[in-house]
């Protein structure tokens, strides 16, 4: 029995060992079921989902940003185009140390403290992990150095970007405008209008300009290459590829030689000028002085340059043909003339006689005429020629603001001219309704006489008066103002022409229109008030001088005692067309204190005929041209 | 070659075991093919992983010719050594990645709590070898007192994996050691009664492991970023898999540590559930023949390390399996036989050696 019983224990020992063991195998059995069954629901139950992530982490698309389109004058001179060069780029987000980075780079390349100012103004716009330029246009030297050192500097990049480059200069800057980086706005507009994913690839957007107002057409379609990439972001190898499509040209109706000697005409006058095609309202040319040198802006302007060019009492950001409101003074007396000839409140042969005042019935308030005496005997077409304020102010009393309004409104004016340009005025052309909605107040019958004259509370742009200066000359066809005249399709390499855009015909008894044109006409010929401006001419011109009344100068403003004289001075404007009998060219000139219209306006509009009609340059302008080649 | 030494060879080879060797060269014959794509062909992983196994199974024929009786004489002596090099790390260790784990012998780190892997099974099964006739609860107290020892010395390291790698081996054989039901359900609850406090004392990133696999997205590119990775991998393999070499999550470079504890998704992979299938049947394969083995083996020391190894061996597949599609908390542990790396093939190669060694020792004891 002593014997047996430990023999017995070991067989029950043994009996519980093969117990236990098949419990452990029932174990590994389950935790192997629910090893399979994990592996069944990620790759039968779930696969669908996970094939989808992989194929996420392994695909990812690059846009190719495509190339902009080119904007050409009418002789297909190059007033915007493209080029490649290498940019230094920081990504803030991986760095250890900005400034650190920021000093070893000044060590390799030499970094302005311009660019360093306009670096950090984008640092400060971007999220970390974005790019942001630090130096555009690096020289092959700067590229090699920098190659040579970005193992030991995270985050710098030397990228080959496009670029904009705007040779014709400060001169077509108001025109062509300017590209900018893209900022939140602009990210935020292009959502809203679902253009968003073509901008993937793009760094710039236009701002201004013809950049701005045809960006649809000039930026073209982003490309994007299926890239297959590792876990790293690196590209692996392509899977397949849309090529970008390229933006398309523009080719204007400007010609960049008119331009320039336009631009020239107005020697040191500050003003604005826009001459027009009255058949076809191609803007052949548009100077707003002074300008500004557009190339600053493509990456983004340093805030010392923008301070200052926002900040210049001669505000060379602002567009004066586009955004310019003045009186237009004298300039509207060729339309009061026709509107009182279609209204059938004057006939030509009607005159009267010119004290050299005017007063209204029962008012011993006299409204003087400019010319201190009077006119003496004037009929419709002498009171154009020779701007006499008494006819007109009878004129518009006997017409009346309302009437005066509507027949104004037909020529485009208060109304925007529909150029293609964005961030157009649309004046202000007065009326009762208006006063009423506007100021709350009654229209007093002082107001029209004034108005009669183009003074009071009208407002117009230079676009406006070459608009309507374009109808006197086209008989009262009213088109658009346009930049563009066609359109070349980057693939088919085709000019497509731009239809004009025109407003219902006004209709006008040729026999009133012969009158205002020949009163326009004798404006230019001895004893008009633009004689001088027009003599020697081999063609006749149409036209009218205007004076637009400075009205004060802003407190605080910084001008120095000669320059505030000068400031005091009335803005100069005339409209004008010619050649006379078939007219070519429209234009409006405005000179700001520039004094009287007929001076140093007209001046500047015979410069631009002259050379648009017969091809004289002034003679000047050689002179310079060829200082400029001996350079 | 003489006859003498060629007969010395075959007597050798005849103490492996023709089944579980044939088993075994399956699995790494797959942890070749995977660890070739998994390293992008590098000649030079391909070639360092053939000398592991070169190695690691000359190991393993060495080891199914050490008989049982004189394996089980080295447990004591090198459980104690195991012990004090623990001790050693707890006060000279160097510190790596915040805890103490290496000692520095000049020549190499070493890791103490690896030795005690097999010494202390080793250890517990020559105990109860020695007391198997008169085995009483003061036995296995004593046993648990010796799994303890090393358990908490490796967790307080801290060293969480390894210390629980080491509890289960230690309490595997308990278990086969007939461990009451009493003491496993009363330590099971007193366990699960602990917890909170374990959580308590448990370090940052320990608690950040546990937390990760509850919710892996709420840290994408941190802690989360290995199992969101291998899980796609894993799913995006379908029920074939995207073939040899094509997975993209392996090529592409999207799985992290791919030829070593990661290996499991490259597989997933390309293979497939397949493939999945195939591996987990070979793996319990193994585990079956080792069962079989200490079934039938004749000693006490043999039945309890032969199902002992094969256990743990599971419970490694287990782990890793578990920890690369997403049910476990990421532990490093490889996965046996699949993962490359030197010391953990010699050592589980070491362990199938004992295991044949036991199996070709039955008739030999008996006698």
């Amino acid at each position: 029995m002593r014997l047996s019983t430990p023999l017995k224990n070991l067989d029950r020992e043994l009996a519980r060992f093969h117990g236990r063991l098949k419990i452990g195998a029932i174990m590994v059995g389950l935790l192997a079921t629910a090893l399979l069954a994990r592996a069944f629901y990620l790759q039968i139950v779930q696969h669908d989902h996970y094939i989808q992530r992989a194929e996420n982490n392994r695909i990812s698309l690059v846009p190719t940003a495509p190339n902009r389109g080119l904007i050409l004058d009418r002789k297909d001179r190059i007033l915007a185009e493209n080029y490649s060069a290498y940019t230094l780029e920081i990504t803030r987000a991986e760095m250890a140390s900005l400034e650190k980075t920021l000093v070893e780079l000044g060590k390799l390349i030499e970094i302005t403290p311009g660019q360093l100012r306009r670096f950090r103004r984008l640092l400060s716009e971007s999220h970390e992990f974005e790019t942001v330029p630090l130096k555009s246009k690096l020289s092959d030297e700067e590229v090699a150095v920098l190659a040579a050192n970005r193992y030991r500097l995270p985050g710098v990049e030397v990228k080959a970007r496009l670029f904009r480059n705007y040779q014709a200069g400060p001169g077509m800057a108001h025109v062509v405008g300017f590209i900018g980086r893209i900022n939140d706005r602009d990210l935020k507009r292009l959502r809203e209008n679902g253009r968003e994913q073509n901008y993937r690839g793009s760094a710039h957007i236009g701002k201004t300009g013809l950049e701005q107002s045809y960006e649809a057409l000039l930026h073209g379609r982003t490309g994007f290459d299926q890239m297959e990439t590792d876990s790293s972001g690196r590209a692996v190898r392509m899977l397949s590829r849309i090529p970008p499509v390229p933006g398309k040209d523009l080719r204007l109706f400007l010609d960049l030689e008119l331009q320039a000697v336009a631009e020239h005409a107005f020697g040191d006058y500050l003003g604005g000028l826009v001459a027009l095609d009255p058949n076809t309202g191609g803007v052949l040319a548009l100077v707003s002085k002074p300008g500004f040198d557009p190339n600053l802006f493509i990456d983004g302007i340093d805030p010392e340059t923008w301070k200052e060019l926002n900040e210049s009492p001669d505000r060379p950001m602002v567009n004066r043909v586009l955004r310019g409101i003045y009186p237009p003074g004298s300039t509207i007396k060729p339309l009061m003339a026709l509107a009182g000839l279609e209204l059938g409140l004057r006939k030509p042969s009607d005159s009267i006689v010119d004290p050299g005042y005017y007063s209204l019935p029962n008012s011993r308030h006299q409204f003087r005429d400019w010319k201190a005496g009077g006119h003496g005997v004037v009929d419709l077409r002498r009171a154009i020629t020779q701007s006499c304020d008494t006819y007109f102010y009878r004129l518009a009393v006997d017409m009346g603001i309302d009437r005066m309004h509507d027949y104004l409104a037909k020529f485009g004016l208060g109304e925007k001219s529909g150029i293609d340009l964005d961030g157009e005025s649309s004046g202000l052309l007065p009326s009762r309704e208006w006063k009423q909605r506007r100021w709350n107040k009654v229209w007093y019958p002082g107001e029209t006489v004034i108005a009669g004259i183009g003074q009071g509370y009208h407002l117009t742009t230079p676009l406006q008066l070459v608009t309507a200066t374009a109808m006197l000359a086209n008989g009262g066809k009213r088109i658009e103002p346009r930049l563009v005249q066609a359109v070349r399709d980057p693939l088919s390499h085709a000019w497509q022409p731009r239809p004009p855009v025109t407003h219902a015909q006004v209709p006008i008894n040729p026999a009133h229109l012969d009158v205002v044109r020949a009163g326009m006409m004798d404006v230019m010929r001895p004893g008009g008030t633009a004689a001088a401006a027009a003599a020697g001419a081999a063609y006749t011109i149409a036209g009218k001088t205007g004076t637009a009344q400075v009205v004060g100068i802003k407190q605080g403003a910084k001008y120095d005692a000669k320059r505030l004289a000068r400031k005091l001075q009335d803005h100069a404007l005339f409209i004008a067309y010619a050649p006379a009998e078939n007219p070519t060219i429209a234009i409006a000139v405005m000179v700001e204190n520039g004094g009287h219209g007929g001076g140093t306006a007209a001046p500047i509009a015979r410069a631009v005929f002259d050379f648009y009609l017969t091809g004289k340059r002034p003679g000047s302008m050689n002179l310079e041209a060829n200082d400029a080649a001996a350079d | 070659m003489p006859p003498r030494t060629s007969h010395w060879i075959v007597r050798r080879l005849s103490h492996l075991d023709g089944i579980l060797l044939l088993l075994v060269l399956a699995v790494l014959g797959i942890s070749l093919a995977v660890v070739a794509s998994a390293s992008g062909q590098s000649p030079a992983r391909i070639t360092g992983h053939l000398i592991n196994i070169g190695l690691a199974l000359s190991v393993m024929v060495v080891m199914a010719n050490v008989p049982p009786h004189i394996l089980s004489k080295v447990g004591p002596p090198l459980y104690a050594a195991g012990v004090v090099l623990l001790i050693g790390v707890a006060l000279f260790g160097e510190i790596r990645n915040g805890s103490r784990r290496w000692l520095n012998l000049g020549f190499m780190a070493f890791q103490p709590s690896e030795l005690l892997k097999l010494a202390l099974p080793l250890m517990l099964a020559w105990y109860f070898q020695r007391n198997e006739a008169i085995l009483r609860a003061k036995h296995y107290s004593i046993g648990g007192l010796l799994l303890l020892v090393p358990f908490l010395l490796t967790l307080r390291q801290p060293d969480l994996g390894t210390a629980l790698m080491l509890g289960a081996s230690g309490f595997y054989l308990l278990f086969f050691a007939g461990l009451p039901w009493k003491a496993i359900f009363g330590g099971a609850t007193l366990g699960a009664a602990s917890l909170p406090v374990v959580w308590g004392m448990m370090h940052d990133y320990q608690h950040r492991r546990v937390l990760t696999l509850l919710d892996p997205t709420a840290d994408p590119l941190g802690d989360g970023y290995h199992i969101i990775q291998s899980t796609i991998a894993i799913g995006s393999g379908g029920l074939f898999g995207k073939g040899w070499m094509q997975g993209t999550q392996n090529q592409l470079d999207f799985i992290p540590e791919r030829t070593t504890d990661f290996i499991y998704a490259v597989f997933g992979e390309e293979f497939g559930y397949a493939g999945a299938i195939i591996l987990v049947g070979l793996y319990l394969a193994i585990v079956a023949r080792g069962l079989i083995i200490a079934a039938r083996a004749p000693t006490l020391f043999g039945r309890l390390m032969a199902a002992t190894l094969s256990l743990n061996l599971f419970t490694y597949v287990f782990v890793n399996m578990g920890m690369v599609s997403g049910i476990l908390p990421v532990v490093g542990v490889p996965l046996p036989l699949m993962s490359y790396g030197g010391t953990a093939l010699i050592t589980l190669l070491l362990g199938v050696g004992i295991l044949m060694s036991v199996a070709s020792h039955r008739q030999l004891n008996k006698t």
